[in-house]
């Protein structure tokens, strides 16, 4: 199938407008990095946003960058660590999940998938941070959304609808998202050896602390011998894992005092060690290979993250670990699971009051279970598509089946 | 400021509205006496009043469900209420509408320390929150200034900020889930004590809606552990350049402090004669800084702060080095508003946004309009996020000042779009900015967003007159050619 890269906002709209005018269907691509995620899209045409690439403002006192929503995060993170700054919801590396190539993906598809790293209890999802746009609806109108300063309540948030909606209620052109500073320093205490249902409680206490913690996961003994942080892969045991950031004397100060909290068997990741293992967590990399398997992201009440693994099967294994202190668990399950087992599991997560993300597994097996939990909330989401999106145009189905 | 005209067939057909409406509510959530309703004519933007046709105080979701039913039924228009704090208008009845006040909701449903949230009803003030969770160090963190009264269903229409939300958050990035009635009395389940819902992202829709999506009717709010420390330094400067520069640089070292206000000379000397917080009178920029967190933290970050206004040549510096001292620093700014209403008759809060980096040229274009209008204005300013809230002062008794006040906050309005910045921070556009939309929409703007608002009321009863400056029929925009000024059904109602 060719591919059509407009490089001008005009030419989309009249690419959308004719599509629309023609019955046709788009999907709609930056880098086609994260295609694995949604249902498979039957379009009769792709059409690429690359072009929009480029950083078109960067003002790190005013804490805004503007860019072409087919920027490449590699270029974002670039100019981000340059001014010691950062998106604060920490999007993963997320192509490898689905077999594609490390640091690739858009600043609009990480907004357009409403992506979140392990620091997103504490500061937030792609939709917290992303401020305005200028995109092209499926009428082919050329319009913008939200603005471009970090306080503003003019209209509606529009910004919130885009976020998460694997580009079926628009393709967007140019992206305004809030950035923060990093932190000046980063420590991890890890606590060894406890159970699940410890470890969850561990996380909880912690970030109900007033110690401000910015990451809290659980890896099984056996996630945390994949990982290449010495200290972590040759522990032999359970690991618990809390991140402190900020200003040197309080990052010193908050360790003593949470290790002083818990007790026990701990250790301290430094710096780079600490970077490179939340890397891991917020690439999955626990969990994330081999390709096979089924994967999934179950968001849940945090204190529910013990009894949502207590479910899981044992045979044959699923291999998991909780991230978010609870609230967020990833599951890879073997690859030739019946259908009616993975139902078990999105009901189990409803069930507990969350709701699970079919994130990796067969074209089929997507359709037949669906990507996100059938929502109650459905035919308002139709509307409020056909509100952007009368006749179909984009994405059709990726994230709805039939829509 | 024109509102609809009101529906001759409606206000005919009151006494048996009435009738229906005290079918589905009790006695006592039914307000008919024309006396009685004047406690409803406006809400925080006094200006503009307007009694209700009635006012209902339903108790339950179903009680709402019920009402929004048969008001649909009966095409009657519904004007969501909070506490009424609403500095836009938000609030602001229809003749031939009801008021459907949310005050009876007022309980604190649930408090889940482990999943850090409060499930709460929506007529519950922000602050009740705040200190229902106190014992155990917790807190709701948006603090809108009316906090003590404004309520939580309110602060979801209006996706309230507050001083702290530089670091915190607005409304929006604080709450885990809506229960939602809309128009057609549909309800809605949306959220839960978990992290981002599936599918669309409703709740981030309906936050900030102003009462035109749906009337919310239970909030699942996020808590947060209250920080260990807070304490607050004040600087003055010889200019706003110094002031704005010394923002910048704070940002600029990677600090974003729990607070950063700033106050212009003449908001300073109405603030120091009204609470002497000891405030330099000598100042053109006054700045305020608080930091939060542990103590080890808050002694470190501190210091380079104040390194960094020493740098930007400041001409006075304070510490505060108790709570009471910090509370005082605080009680200032916190009286701005008041305090302005000491030295002038009236004033009018405007509420842009601008990229901070504007600021000296803003002021100054502010003080050209100020001769101009023959009408002062002191400023006050979330420094920094670059919420501005100018304070127009003008005198309602003397013929045409209340006009030029307001001609002079539409100047300023629009010189913060011509800047880069927006309409409104954190007050909401309601009726008071609806006909400055334009300035920052394009009509297709526009258009796109009361699309997505007939996506959820497909006859527009629900707050019509607010936040849009033409009343599309949603049939009609499903054509695609409306132009300005051109509509193809004059005799429709437009406002």
């Amino acid at each position: 199938m060719s591919i059509f890269s407009p490089t001008t906002d005009e030419d989309l709209a009249a690419c959308l407008r004719d599509a629309a005018a023609s019955g046709q269907k788009l999907r709609i691509i930056g880098q086609a990095s994260k295609t694995g995620f949604g249902q498979a899209v039957m379009a009769d045409q792709v059409v690429s946003l690359g072009s929009f690439a480029g950083i078109r403002d960067y003002e790190p006192a005013e804490l805004v960058l503007t860019a072409g929503a087919g920027t490449a995060m590699a270029v974002i993170e670039q100019a981000l660590a340059e001014k010691q700054q950062q998106l604060a919801f920490e999007p993963g590396d997320w192509a490898p999940i689905w077999g594609g190539a490390e640091s690739t993906g858009t600043i609009g598809g990480v907004l357009a998938c409403n992506m979140s790293g392990p620091r997103r209890f504490q500061a937030g999802a792609a939709r917290d941070h992303f401020l305005g746009f200028t995109a092209v609806n499926g009428r082919g109108e050329i319009y913008k959304g939200g603005g471009k300063v970090v306080k503003n309540v003019t209209g509606y948030d529009l910004p919130k609808l885009l976020a998460g909606s694997f580009g079926t209620l628009s393709a967007m052109t140019e992206v305004t998202v809030k950035v923060l500073p990093r932190a000046e320093k980063q420590r991890t205490i890890l606590l060894f050896g406890e159970a699940a249902d410890a470890a969850n409680r561990s996380m909880i206490s912690a970030i109900g602390s007033t110690y401000d913690i910015g990451g809290a996961c659980y890896l099984p003994a056996a996630q945390a011998q994949r990982s290449q942080v010495d200290f972590v892969a040759k522990a032999g045991a359970a690991v618990t894992a809390l991140r402190v950031e900020g200003s040197g004397p309080s990052v010193e100060h908050r360790c003593a005092a949470l290790r002083k909290m818990f007790g026990g068997d701990s250790e301290e990741l430094h710096s780079m060690r600490s970077v490179a293992f939340w890397r891991e967590i917020r690439d999955v990399a626990p969990v994330r290979a081999p390709l096979g398997r089924v994967l999934w992201r179950v968001s849940l009440p945090p204190v529910q993250g013990a009894a949502f693994v207590a479910t899981l099967p044992a045979a044959p294994a699923a291999e998991w670990f909780m991230d978010w202190g609870g609230g967020l668990v990833w599951v890879s399950l073997a690859p030739d699971m019946a259908v009616e087992h993975l139902a078990a599991l999105r009901s189990a997560a409803t069930t507990l009051g969350g709701h699970a993300t079919l994130m990796r597994a067969s074209d089929q097996t997507r359709r037949d279970l669906g990507v996100i939990a059938p929502a109650a909330l459905e035919p308002l989401m139709r509307r409020i598509k056909e509100s952007f999106d009368p006749a179909g145009v984009l994405n059709p189905g990726r994230m709805m089946a039939g829509w | 400021m024109q509102m609809p005209e009101p529906d001759a067939a409606i206000l005919a057909r009151r006494p048996q509205l009435l009738a229906g409406l005290r079918r589905l509510v009790d006695e006592a959530g039914i307000i008919a006496d024309p006396i009685a309703l004047r406690a409803y004519e406006s809400d925080g933007l006094t200006a503009y009043r307007q009694p209700p046709m009635i006012a209902v105080l339903p108790k339950t979701t179903a009680e709402v469900a019920a009402v929004l039913r048969f008001c649909q039924q009966e095409g009657v228009k519904v004007v969501p209420r909070g506490a009424g704090t609403s500095l836009s208008g938000g609030a602001l009845p229809l003749a031939d509408g009801i008021i459907l006040g949310l005050g009876r909701f007022n309980r604190i449903l649930e408090i889940d320390y482990d999943n850090r949230c409060a499930v709460v009803q929506p007529g519950v003030p922000n602050l009740a929150i705040s200190h229902a969770v106190a014992e155990r160090g917790f807190y709701y963190a948006p603090d809108p200034s009316s906090q003590i009264a404004c309520s939580i269903g309110g602060n979801i229409a209006e996706n309230s900020g507050g001083v702290h939300c530089l670091k915190y958050g607005l409304t929006t990035n604080n709450v885990l889930g809506l229960e939602v009635v809309l128009m057609n009395g549909e309800i809605l389940r949306i959220g839960g004590k978990h992290l981002d819902a599936h599918g669309y992202d409703l709740m981030g829709i309906l936050t900030g809606s102003e009462g035109l999506l749906g009337v919310v009717t239970e909030v699942t709010v996020r808590l947060l552990r209250k920080p260990e420390t807070a304490r607050a330094l004040l600087a003055g400067f010889p200019s706003a350049e110094a002031g704005g520069q010394c923002v910048a640089d704070v940002i600029a070292a990677g600090i974003i402090p729990a607070g950063m206000e700033m106050m212009d000379k003449p908001a300073t000397r109405a603030v120091e004669e009204f609470v002497h917080a000891g405030y330099p009178l000598d100042a053109e920029a006054l700045l305020i800084v608080e930091l939060d967190g542990p103590d080890v933290e808050v002694d470190h970050l501190l210091e380079r702060v104040r390194g960094i206004a020493e740098a930007n040549g400041a001409t006075s510096l304070r510490v505060s080095a108790s709570e009471q001292e910090r509370l005082l620093l605080w009680a200032g700014r916190k009286a701005a508003f008041p305090a302005v209403g000491r030295i002038s008759p009236d004033y009018y809060c405007m509420d842009g946004t601008i990229p901070r980096s504007k600021l000296p040229l803003v002021l100054q274009r502010m003080s050209e309009m100020s001769l101009r209008y023959g009408l002062g204005v002191a400023n006050v300013f979330h420094a920094g996020d670059g919420n501005l809230h100018p304070l127009i002062m003008y005198d309602a008794n003397k013929p045409g000042e209340l006009q030029a006040a307001e001609a002079f906050g539409a100047d300023i309005l629009c010189l913060c779009v011509e800047v880069g910045g927006v309409l409104t921070g954190e007050h909401g556009v309601g009726v008071e900015k609806r006909d400055l939309m334009p300035t920052m929409f394009s009509e297709i703007d526009l258009k796109q967003q009361i699309q997505v608002k007939c996506a959820f009321d497909p006859a527009q009863l629900l707050n019509p007159g607010k936040v849009f400056p033409v009343l599309h029929r949603c049939a009609e925009l499903g054509a695609m050619h409306i132009h300005r000024g051109q509509l193809p059904h004059p005799e429709l109602p437009r406002f």
